[in-house]
């Protein structure tokens, strides 16, 4: 029943992963031979993530999966695989074609960069990190790709590692994701401790099967939050999303693959993979850890919509639109709607590609210009962008009908609004659609309406190469859709494993009349507010107050600065001043206790001892003296003295006897 | 394979006999060339050793002092065949490090006899005997070879480890007094029904407990370490703690913990705390140092602090889990192995950058990735296996000792854990002054990784991808010794 791909699943990061390799040893100037491997071994890993996809169309709900010892410690044997899955398929395919757009990109972006080579390897090691992430079979070596993605964005981040700012930003996303990674770690452990598997699919023995999961018990709860953090930690959840905007610092290209294909998605796919975990002895639905999920995703959603109003750097609105967008994804999963979160990621992953590439595309045109606020009616001279971006703004708004987003945005709204636990994230999701038509149209209207602006002056279309890829893009964004309406819903079948139906009747549903209402109100609001908008913002003008609060991106860094690292950097200087001080002189006091006892003892010596040894000898020399004046040599004296001793002698035997 | 244990013992003396009429400018390549020939002998030992089979092998038994139960006893199981080897990969890549003169020279080589007679020695006389050679060679390479503060550091280092060593001494005196032997496998054997009662049970256990404490070093005997290393030239503080660290960890393993399992078990929750100390204010620490060889220092403690919370763990609780105990004791054996070469190689590269730059604070490069992309590519690979990044061979030990403790001490795993965050905190700042920013000027004219470095570099960089990938062929050393002990111990709370 398995098809020959499952065995060779492996060969999709695996030949990313050999072409990264390869060009790490290649010299910096084979450019065109680097670029061409990277896009070689990426189409390669594209035609097999085809390949791995299309034996899962046969069976709705097809999985197939190939386990082997990857060690054996003591008696123990510890087991790791990978599985093709629909959702495994799905996320394949996608990330493969967005990384193949953007490698393809690069190529115009980079060209003049000195370590062009060096950005190729780094982007296929990336691709292929996350890869491995999406055909683990097992928590552990999920893991070890997922570390593996951790540290291609910290080296893609911090590309122009000359730049000071580019350095920090990068150890700034390693860390911050390294916080959620431990309590991921803590789950892992817990979570084998119980199983006493990392397996997620083992013949009914893996930990997200029923064996498993009866083992698992109610620990899953904790376990499930645990693993949670990690995926916050990745996605860009509040509390940890601070490290995702200032990722903006690595090249642009990054940037879109990073919110785009891989990364962030990782932590969305980690949630949804073992979403058994999370959705065990559920009632209705509802599960403690899915609730924290749905909360945690509605703050992120909303207060990054928010921040994102109030953002001038093209790249920084589009960075806090995907955490607002993450947070979407995540209130999806929490509320149970599993299929409709991983139709929006696939979604996003199209379109925000789209949207970072043409952003890329209007900074490189605007010769590294990224403050909007400088360009403006840059629709006039770079028409294909222009269109290509207005098409990414409009999916991202959820313009209803034609645009792939706006469909999976529905699902999301609809699976939100029959939570029973509460309808409050419902309605606080409504208004985040009206923030996010808002925030795109006040970007859509700096950058491409109205005059030209500082930036704009000299700007012109990009290459071939550049465009290109957005037009895929764009085609994708627009094109996915089919699969995605409720006429037709083929891809939530695919995913939840039931056979779709076509039933055009199906296509209107109530819900988008709503939708609409609200994305045209969020625009018209944008058009209303922006539309003669000029160097100051106007919302500035009119609330200054909160504009800044927003700017500041509610001062979240700075208070972290303040509470948790200062904390943290006290605590370094507090043990190092510890062991300088205390321990060391606790040991040096019981070394100063020996020396005193060792001061004291040459004392006895000196005094005591020598002294008393000074004085036997004395002593002795006197009785030596004493002796030689008896021994006078006249015998008088010696038979007087035998005498005395004698009569001495008798008296003594007298009295003893 | 009679007699190849004992040969793989003298092979070093002998070099340092030769060393020390060899020229002063050829001293060095004498110690290399018997660096090869043990490193032969160790492979030949490993080619002969039998990972199927339990218990000692190549055992080489004579009659030394009878009177005082001293026998010539060495033999190899699992845990000794892995730090003879770690020892024989670990000297040659520290002779190769740096220039030594001849007393050098002759002084490690003294040394690296002295641990493979530790690591293999079966009776506590001949075992105490080859302990403090090795203690001698490392206070004089110290003293005298140092950097500046070398005399403080020096004479602290000798006199924490001496002190440990004669409390040791004591304890054992004590316990052959009670019982008549000084043999390893006899005493573990009536350990298992508590070896002595009483207070002189905990006298001995406090004397051993703390010779060995001192020399891993565990947290609160551990200050002499960062002045040590800090002090000792790059070759030195590479076999410090690549090697002579280990023999701490080792002696908890085949004295401490066999011998004690009652007095283990009572103070457990004591020295997990002192274990977790170890591992969070070292890395802590670590994060405050300026200088960079104190930073790889410190986090020495750090890793060991791991190997110690791993052996505490199994032996915590009166329930104790085979596969648990089995998971932590092979982490443990994995994080000695991974720790000697990872570390080496940290202490290996901060001396590189020394020698390019002469100073080796951390404020005092920037940018280096700019003018030396080879040398800080392959340092950060170090970094991020000392960090634990998962592929590379740091991972594997530090997962399966917090698989195994997690399941029996969840609280104090869950504390350790802040560790690996600190550590990457640290190794990221590091990073980040070294690597990034703009160009220091008195960077401008380093010299990237020469050819004769990269010989160096290349084949112990492959052997960490290699751990970290393939681990198997490490733990074929010692799975069957694994089980073996875990058996030990878990009979020793039914007695």
């Amino acid at each position: 029943m398995s098809s020959w791909i499952v065995t060779y699943l492996w060969l999709i990061p695996a030949v990313p992963l050999a072409a990264s390799l390869v060009i790490l040893m290649l010299a910096n100037s084979r450019r065109t031979a680097s670029a061409a491997l990277a896009i070689f071994g990426q189409v390669v890993a594209l035609t097999m993530a085809v390949a791995a996809f299309l034996p899962t169309l046969q069976t709705p709900g097809y999985r197939a999966f190939h386990n082997f010892t990857w060690f054996t410690f003591g008696e123990q044997t510890l087991r790791i695989g990978w599985v093709i899955d629909p959702l495994a398929a799905a996320m394949l395919v996608m990330i493969t074609l967005v990384g193949l757009c953007i490698f393809v990109f690069s190529i115009g972006y980079m060209a003049k960069d000195k370590n062009f080579t060096r950005f190729f390897a780094y982007l296929s090691f990336f691709s292929a990190a996350m890869l491995g992430v999406v055909i683990a079979n097992s928590l552990l070596l999920l893991f070890v790709c997922w570390e593996l993605v951790g540290l291609a964005s910290y080296l893609l981040i911090g590309f122009w590692i000359h730049k000071p700012s580019a350095a920090a930003a990068a150890k700034k996303a390693f860390i911050t994701t390294r916080i959620g990674d431990i309590g991921f770690f803590l789950g892992i452990l817990w979570l084998y401790g119980r199983s006493g598997t990392l397996l997620f699919y083992d013949h009914g023995n893996g930990c997200l099967e029923n064996a498993g999961l009866l083992l698992v018990g109610a620990s899953a709860t904790f376990i499930a939050l645990l693993i949670f953090c990690g995926a916050a930690g990745k996605s860009g959840q509040f509390p940890l999303h601070v490290w995702l905007p200032d990722a903006m610092e690595g090249p642009t290209p990054v940037s879109a693959l990073i919110h785009a294909a891989t990364m962030v998605a990782a932590g969305v796919f980690l949630v949804a993979r073992v979403y058994p975990l999370f959705s065990l002895g559920a009632i209705d639905g509802v599960t403690p850890s899915l609730t924290v999920v749905v909360w945690i995703g509605v703050v992120t959603a909303l207060m990054a919509a928010l921040i994102a109003l109030a953002q001038a750097d093209i790249k920084r609105i589009l960075a806090y639109s995907t955490v607002s967008q993450l947070g979407l994804m995540m209130v999806s999963l929490g509320v149970g709607g599993v299929a409709a979160g991983i139709m929006h990621l696939l979604a996003h992953g199209f379109f925000k590609a789209l949207l970072f590439l043409g952003s890329g595309s209007v900074i490189h045109g605007c010769h590294e210009e990224q403050d909007i606020r400088n360009m403006g009616g840059l629709r006039r001279l770079m028409p294909v962008t222009f269109l290509t971006y207005a098409i990414g703004m409009m999916t991202l708004s959820g313009v209803p009908l034609f645009f792939s987003g706006a469909w999976t945005k529905e699902e999301i709204l609809h699976a939100t609004a029959h939570w029973p636990k509460s309808s409050v994230p419902y309605y606080l999701m409504l208004a985040g659609v009206v923030l996010t038509a808002l925030y795109m149209t006040r970007q859509m209207i700096y950058v491409f309406f109205g005059d030209k602006r500082a930036a704009s002056e000299h700007a012109h279309e990009s290459p071939r190469v550049m465009t290109m890829p957005l037009i895929v893009l764009a085609v994708c964004a627009i094109v996915f859709s089919i699969a995605l309406t409720p006429a037709w819903p083929w891809l939530h079948g695919y995913l939840s494993g039931e056979p779709a139906h076509f039933e055009i009747g199906q296509l209107i549903q109530p819900m988008l009349f709503l939708s609409l209402a609200l994305v045209a109100g969020g625009i018209g609001l944008g058009v209303l507010f922006y539309r003669k908008a000029g160097a100051t913002d106007p919302l500035a003008q009119a609330q200054p107050a909160i504009f800044r609060f927003l700017e500041n991106k509610m001062w979240l860094d700075e208070f972290y600065a303040r509470t948790v690292l200062a904390f943290a950097h006290f605590a370094a200087r507090f043990s190092d001043v510890m062991d300088r001080y205390f321990w060391d002189s606790l040991v040096r006091a019981l070394a100063g206790v020996g020396q005193l006892f060792g001061i004291l003892s040459s004392h006895f010596d000196e005094r005591g001892i020598n002294s008393g040894v000074d004085g036997a000898t004395t002593g002795a020399r006197g009785l030596g003296r004493f002796i030689a004046a008896r021994h006078s040599g006249q015998i008088q004296t010696y038979l007087r003295a035998a005498g005395v001793g004698a009569l001495a002698l008798l008296i003594l035997y007298a009295w003893l006897a | 394979m009679a007699g190849l244990t004992t040969a793989l013992i003298l092979l070093p003396l002998a070099g340092a006999l030769f060393v020390s009429v060899a020229r002063q400018n050829s001293a060095r390549a004498v110690a290399l060339g018997f660096n090869v020939l043990t490193a032969i002998l160790a492979i030949t030992l490993w080619r002969n050793f039998d990972t199927t089979a339990g218990g000692l092998q190549m055992v080489e038994r004579h009659v030394w002092i009878p009177a005082i139960g001293a026998e010539y006893l060495v033999g190899v199981d699992g845990l000794s065949l892995l730090l003879v080897l770690l020892t024989s990969l670990i000297f040659p890549f520290a002779f190769l490090a740096q220039r030594m003169t001849r007393g050098a020279c002759a002084l490690m080589l003294v040394m690296q006899a002295a641990l493979y007679g530790t690591f293999t020695a079966q009776n506590f006389v001949l075992w105490f005997l080859f302990y403090e050679m090795s203690l001698i060679p490392a206070f004089l390479l110290i003293k005298i070879w140092g950097g500046e503060k070398r005399d403080r550091a020096a004479t602290k280092f000798f006199v924490y480890t001496f002190l440990g060593s004669v409390a040791m001494l004591l304890s054992f005196l004590g316990i052959f007094f009670a019982k008549g032997t000084f043999d390893f496998a006899a005493l573990a054997d009536l350990g298992k029904h508590g070896l002595l009662t009483g207070n002189v049970a905990w006298f001995a256990f406090a004397g051993i407990f703390l010779g060995l404490a001192v020399k891993v070093p565990l947290f609160p005997f551990h200050t002499w370490l960062p002045d040590a290393y800090e002090t000792a030239p790059t070759g030195v503080s590479m076999v410090l703690t690549g090697v002579l660290s280990k023999m701490g960890v080792y002696g908890f393993v085949r004295l401490l913990l066999p011998l004690f399992p009652n007095e283990i078990r009572i103070v457990a929750p004591w020295l997990l705390a002192l274990a977790v100390c170890s591992i969070v204010f070292a890395s802590l620490a670590a994060w405050a140092q300026s200088d960079l060889k104190r930073m790889v220092a410190y986090l020495s403690i750090n890793h060991l602090g791991y190997c110690m919370l791993g052996l505490f763990a199994i032996t915590a609780t009166t329930v104790r889990p085979a596969q648990e105990m089995q998971a932590a004791l092979s982490g443990v054996f994995m994080q000695i192995f991974n720790h000697g070469i990872t570390a080496a190689a940290l202490f290996y590269y901060v001396g590189l950058l020394e020698q390019r730059r002469g100073l080796r604070g951390l404020g005092d490069f920037g940018g280096l990735m700019q003018r030396t992309p080879l040398l800080c590519g392959w340092m950060s690979v170090a970094m991020f296996s000392s960090l634990g990044l998962p592929g590379l061979n740091g991972f594997i030990g530090e997962f399966l000792i917090f698989k195994g403790s997690f399941a029996v001490a969840a609280s104090f795993t869950a504390v350790a854990v802040i560790g690996l965050l600190v550590t990457a905190i640290v190794f990221l700042r590091a990073m980040q002054a070294l690597f990034s920013g703009p160009l220091a000027e008195s960077a401008s004219t380093f010299p990237d990784l020469q050819w004769n470095e990269k010989w160096i570099v290349v084949p112990v960089t492959m052997l960490m991808f290699a751990v970290g990938i393939a681990p198997q062929f490490v733990f074929n050393i010692f799975n069957t010794t694994v089980v073996q002990m875990t058996r030990l111990f878990a009979l020793t709370t039914l007695g």
